[in-house]
């Protein structure tokens, strides 16, 4: 889960790793009651899970009630690579020397956290240049290993010492919480040389979720896929027009793979799980059928051990019951094959022996249909 | 660090030759039961298994206990497969270890990440192979099945199968069945950020077994796992043939694709990453998984020229 900008800012202040005086809103009416308490000038941050607001305007300043008026349904209108802004923070501005980078993240090549720190941060990690690099375990930072880190960046002093304190700080929220990665970007020293936390990005590891009841009140997932997880699902919605439907991640990644390969646009991505049964298929399907783009279904199941007439049973029963309307295309291996195809006979569900089969029958069809 | 093949077949002599002791821990749940009976009917030697508050009880003839510490006691087992909820898998996965299992296939998905690196910490320390979270298992086919993936698209033969994914892993083995191509061993890493056996690591345990032809590394999206392994068979001047297949081309950025581990981050764990370190490595990349047989068959016959 990755949280927004704001909310990976209150995880901090609950560490008191310093942060600029904030107040965020999802309406304007809310927003000029923070305006007012918060005072001109500040900046209007969109609240999106995306990089590079920035750039693309998510990011203004606000000198008066004239501009604000205007800036503030302009930021809330914008799209960023796809991401739409969820809500505003009003942030005091700051007055900056100086930019900073810093992370702790879980590096997963040598299964350990690593802390990555630069003296020239303000620009994506990418780009961000001398980057002093720690391996550090199971995510605790001791002083010692925090203060080489800062003097290694170039800090001195007043600065280093605040650097230390916010860095050990991470740490603890990183390991506490079970993040996956912990950014401060840019932690900029502004005058008096305080150190301060500009930006912020977390992102929590799910499979801890349980774990974790007070992160509950950030998780923003839409209905489809809410009701997916409850299933055991696995579904991401994209933007064409052919749902993909099958078990196991890989497999059905493959098949969206090979669907584009052969110029067809799949709509979901939806990964019923290791143990087909008629009942997870029927709930896939039903999900399928709340999604108005979805013009045809590719079915890849890798059966083995499961039968493919307990999922041609879900097909059967999904027409009946009116549930879709459309062509479905599935290859099914494994037991009881022919049965199935027997079973299938006449309804809108075509059965096919490999995969590249199914995928050119899908996507002629849906084509021929617009 | 522990033999694979050693642990799971042994050598001709031993009086368990071909006949190597698993516990299974979380035997008596409807997933663990189930997959208890598929491995028992594949030949695998189940000895034991472990439910607490059902110790001394016994299904399929076989008997339950309460720990693994009594488990191994009773037994000599060193292989176990855990089958528990994600949240109870910490525990399990540590009496195991504590118990002396050298041989530790962890099945459960949604482990957290904390918990994961707490066990490839114990398994260093203690010199056991953890295989997992999150994979399908391990399989040498004909011999011994400690997993949960059908028989049927595996046959005995020389080639190993290394895989991210589990049912790309049987997709693939049954293409290369299909194409002639026997497998020697299939090799489940499992979906998750961070794998018991890195992908690295199980080519290396692999890499020196009898009856090896060639590899098939099954990858996908995330990470960097297969752009070291390029690196690595660069580095080591692997000889024989290695074949790749990558899942995730048309996977969008920063999503989850089902797998906790397959999410692309920038360049960071893209499919064109992979790819093209591959081709430093001389390592060709299916497009397909029917491809891979193909692929193979040229790469193998460039060999033995």
């Amino acid at each position: 889960m990755r949280l927004l900008e704001y909310q990976a800012k209150e995880l901090f202040s609950g560490y008191s790793i310093p942060i600029p005086q904030g107040l965020t809103s999802t309406n304007i009416e809310q927003g000029r009651k923070d305006a007012e308490k918060l005072g001109f000038p500040f900046v209007i941050k969109a609240q999106m899970a995306v990089g590079g607001r920035g750039k693309a305007g998510a990011i203004q300043k606000c000198h008066n009630a004239d501009e604000f008026e205007l800036k503030y349904p302009e930021i809330m209108q914008k799209v960023v690579k796809g991401e739409k802004t969820r809500a505003i923070l009003l942030e005091k501005m700051a007055d900056i020397k100086k930019e900073l980078y810093l992370s702790l993240f879980l590096n997963r090549s040598k299964r350990c956290y690593t802390i990555i720190a630069s003296a020239e941060g303000g620009v994506e990690i990418e780009s961000v240049r001398n980057q002093i690099i720690r391996e550090v375990g199971l995510g605790a930072v001791d002083s010692t290993t925090a203060e080489q880190v800062g003097k290694e960046m170039g800090l001195k002093d007043k600065v280093l010492s605040q650097f230390v304190d916010i860095l050990q700080k991470l740490a603890r929220l990183t390991v506490e919480k079970e993040a996956e990665l912990a950014e401060i970007n840019p932690l900029a020293i502004i005058k008096d040389d305080a150190v301060v936390a500009l930006d912020g990005k977390v992102i929590i590891d799910d499979n801890a979720m349980f774990r974790h009841d007070e992160l509950r009140k950030f998780q923003e997932v839409s209905e489809l896929e809410e009701r997916a997880e409850k299933s055991g699902f696995s579904l991401v919605e994209l933007d064409g027009n052919i749902a993909v439907v099958g078990n196991g991640a890989g497999l059905v990644m493959s098949t969206l793979d090979m669907l584009s390969d052969n110029g067809g646009k799949p709509a979901c991505f939806l990964d019923v799980g290791g143990g087909a049964t008629t009942d997870t298929v029927y709930e896939a399907l039903t999900l399928i059928s709340k999604m108005k783009k979805v013009k045809g279904i590719l079915v890849n199941l890798y059966g083995g051990i499961v039968k493919t007439t307990t999922v041609a049973t879900a097909f059967i029963k999904a027409y009946d019951n009116k549930l879709i309307d459309m062509p479905v295309f599935a290859r099914m291996s494994g037991a009881e094959a022919d049965k199935s195809k027997e079973m299938l006979k006449g309804s809108r569900t075509k059965m096919f022996d490999t995969i590249e089969e199914a995928i050119n029958a899908s996507v002629i069809e849906v084509n021929k249909n617009g | 660090m522990a033999d694979l093949f050693d642990l799971l077949i042994g050598k001709e002599g031993d009086k368990d030759y071909k006949k190597k002791p698993v516990i299974v821990q979380g035997i008596t749940g409807k997933f663990g039961s189930f997959h208890t009976q598929q491995m028992l009917s594949y030949g695998t030697n189940i000895v034991a298994g472990v439910t607490p508050g059902k110790g001394g009880q016994k299904v399929d003839g076989i008997p339950i206990y309460e720990n693994m510490n009594d488990a191994v006691g009773a037994t000599g087992a060193k292989i176990s497969i855990i089958f528990v909820p994600a949240k109870y898998f910490l525990n399990a996965a540590v009496e195991a270890l504590e118990a002396g299992i050298k041989l530790l296939i962890a099945i459960p998905e949604h482990v957290p990440v904390k918990d994961a690196l707490a066990i490839v910490d114990l398994a260093k320390k203690k010199d056991a192979i953890v295989v997992g979270p999150n994979t399908p298992g391990v399989i040498i086919p004909g011999i011994i099945k400690i997993g949960i993936m059908p028989a049927s698209p595996f046959k005995p033969g020389n080639i190993a199968v290394i895989s991210r994914s589990g049912t790309l892993m049987y997709e693939v083995s049954h293409n290369l069945s299909l194409a002639n191509f026997g497998q020697s061993i299939c090799f489940g890493i499992g979906g998750d950020p961070i794998n018991g056996t890195p992908l690295i690591q199980a080519f290396d345990t692999i890499r020196n077994g009898a009856n090896i032809d060639g590899v098939v590394v099954v990858g996908e999206i995330g990470g960097d796992a297969e752009e070291m392994l390029a690196q690595h068979i660069i580095d080591t001047k692997f000889s024989k043939p290695v074949v790749a297949y990558i899942a995730g081309r048309a996977a969008p950025k920063e999503k989850r694709m089902g797998h906790a581990g397959a999410i692309v981050y920038g360049t960071y764990g893209s499919a064109e990453s992979k790819v093209s370190m591959y081709a430093k490595a001389n390592v060709p990349v299916a497009k397909r998984p029917a491809e891979v047989p193909m692929l193979l068959a040229g790469k193998l016959k460039g060999t033995n020229k």
